[in-house]
């Protein structure tokens, strides 16, 4: 299936969105698209994984062994890209690995996006993160939700996500990071759980992101943690 | 440089007089800001996992997931092998193929989304076919790719290619739309008669419902890709041997965008109606929790 949400952040239709993505099949909703958010959550957790428990909704959660959606989320879990042929054996290879891995089918929940998953992953590091992300069709994703904050972004950009209180000057702090650094900003977004709580700011560039850039954000004493993806 | 219809398309091949994949091409470099060279490579990569995809089964038939498929490219090798065969060699090698990589999809190998991963045997099916029977080189079985790109494009921006939106026509249909248009310019047509092969195609297709048993990309979407080569072929030939078509391009796609939308959820990818319906196809859904 191939359907395309509008949203801000659509760039052209690109020959290769025609004649793509190249994938392990059967489903570019029910696979591709699935083993892209799970490698955009193993990104965004920032290493390795060793346990998940993946929560499958609507369409996902009835038919989601013969579309593979399993073997893929676990996949993109380890790091597997969606036309990596290593996702058909990725249950054997976590095993190996000893990643502790589990699915839950939720089929009561009606009024979610109908190709929707959660991914509860707890890392090496014993860091802990739920991300909600829904599948669009023909291979394209976006993260709606990450831990209890709604956000929206689709993983096709460079991204920076900075978890910060929500106070005066943070959202400064962050672009002039980004502009000392020449980075060029394509879309900017904040999210937060309320006024003066967690927030979350989304930047998404069109260049690849510099790697001490993470560090340098870091050092606002109301940031409390910074991905990049 | 951009195109937003057939008309506007047709319009710049005959102004600058080229080829509908070389105005792909310039779309793609002004908007993608990009080289030539660089998407013919990436497009050069797109035709090899086509091409293994397409031959895989033939050599190493594999159960799908679902255990409704495996195995019929193989069985359609053997069969042609006999010489009992009355497709003859382009229809017998290309509907070979692309039942072949429906197989390969199901069975969670690696496959192009052409333009879905259920649509994905045909325009590959199709132009290797040709391929094989003309002798014709890998630079101008990319071209004919971007010549296919640009028909689904104006499928994917002015109508939909999801079966969950349009059905199966807006799938299988416009796969078969693409290699038409590919095919007739492989073939030495003009842009019109690339245009107007897509347009037979969709108006042949027209009204296809999306029904696939128990949910799966496995049956009867690998029947359909070979139904879908079929179509491209004999449009392609009605175009090539210079048959004017009544209904411009654009006017199908909109007719099929249309009826898509006018379809009953039953018959859009929700697997309660058609095929999936029927006593057979239903009884195969215990499992799946409806």
């Amino acid at each position: 299936m191939k359907r395309f949400r509008m949203g801000i952040n659509m760039s052209f239709i690109s020959v290769f969105d025609v004649l793509g993505p190249i994938m392990i099949g059967p489903s570019s909703s029910h696979t591709a698209g699935t083993a892209q958010i799970a490698f955009l959550a193993q990104k965004m957790i920032g290493g390795a994984v060793k346990k998940v428990e993946f929560t499958l909704y609507g369409s996902f959660a009835r038919t989601y062994q013969g579309h593979g959606t399993d073997r893929a989320l676990l996949g993109g879990i380890m790091g597997f890209s969606t036309d990596d042929t290593r996702i058909c054996d990725s249950f054997h290879i976590a095993q190996e690995r000893g990643l502790e891995f589990s699915f839950k089918i939720d089929k009561k929940d009606m009024d979610i996006y109908p190709n929707t998953v959660d991914i509860h992953m707890l890392s090496s590091g014993d860091r802990e993160m739920t991300v909600r992300g829904e599948s669009l069709g023909g291979g394209k994703v976006r993260i709606v939700r990450i831990n209890q904050v709604e956000v929206d972004f689709t993983g096709e950009y460079s991204a920076v996500i900075v978890i910060h209180r929500d106070k005066p000057g943070v959202a400064a702090h962050i672009t002039k990071c980004l502009s000392d650094s020449s980075v060029n900003i394509a879309f900017m977004r904040i999210f937060r759980e309320a006024k003066g709580h967690t927030a979350y700011t989304i930047v998404e560039s069109d260049n690849q992101l510099p790697v001490d850039i993470a560090a340098k954000i870091q050092q606002n004493s109301y940031v409390s943690d910074v991905m990049i993806v | 440089m951009d195109f937003r219809n057939a008309e506007e398309l047709l319009d710049l091949c005959n102004k600058n007089q080229i080829q509908i994949s070389h105005a792909m091409k310039q779309r793609e470099c002004s908007l993608g800001e990009t080289t030539v060279d660089s998407i013919c490579y990436r497009m050069q990569h797109v035709l090899d996992v086509m091409r293994q995809s397409a031959i895989a089964a033939v050599k190493n038939p594999r159960k799908s997931m679902g255990d409704l498929i495996g195995g019929e490219a193989k069985r359609l090798s053997v069969h042609r092998a006999k010489g009992k065969d009355i497709c003859g060699n382009i229809l017998g090698k290309g509907l070979t193929y692309a039942m072949g990589i429906l197989e390969v999809n199901a069975s969670m190998g690696l496959i192009v989304a052409a333009p879905t991963a259920g649509s994905s045997g045909i325009v590959p099916g199709l132009l290797l076919a040709l391929q094989d029977e003309y002798h014709i080189s890998d630079d101008r079985l990319v071209d004919a790719l971007f010549n296919a790109g640009a028909i689904g494009y104006l499928a994917m921006r002015n109508a939909t290619v999801a079966g969950a939106v349009g059905g199966c026509q807006a799938e299988v249909g416009v796969a078969s739309a693409m290699a038409a248009s590919a095919a007739v310019e492989l073939m030495g047509g003009t842009p019109e008669q690339c245009l107007n092969a897509a347009s037979t195609v969709l108006m042949n297709m027209l009204g296809l419902v999306c029904d696939p048993v128990r949910g799966l990309v496995e049956c009867p979407c690998q029947n359909r890709n070979a139904a879908g080569v079929a179509n491209a072929l004999i449009a392609a030939e009605i175009a090539l041997s210079g048959i004017d078509q009544l209904i411009p391009l654009d006017e199908m796609i909109a007719a099929m965008y249309m009826v898509g939308k006018k379809m009953p959820a039953e018959l859009r990818e929700t697997a309660l109606g058609g095929c999936a319906a029927t006593p057979t196809g239903y009884g195969l859904c215990s499992g799946c929790g409806k």
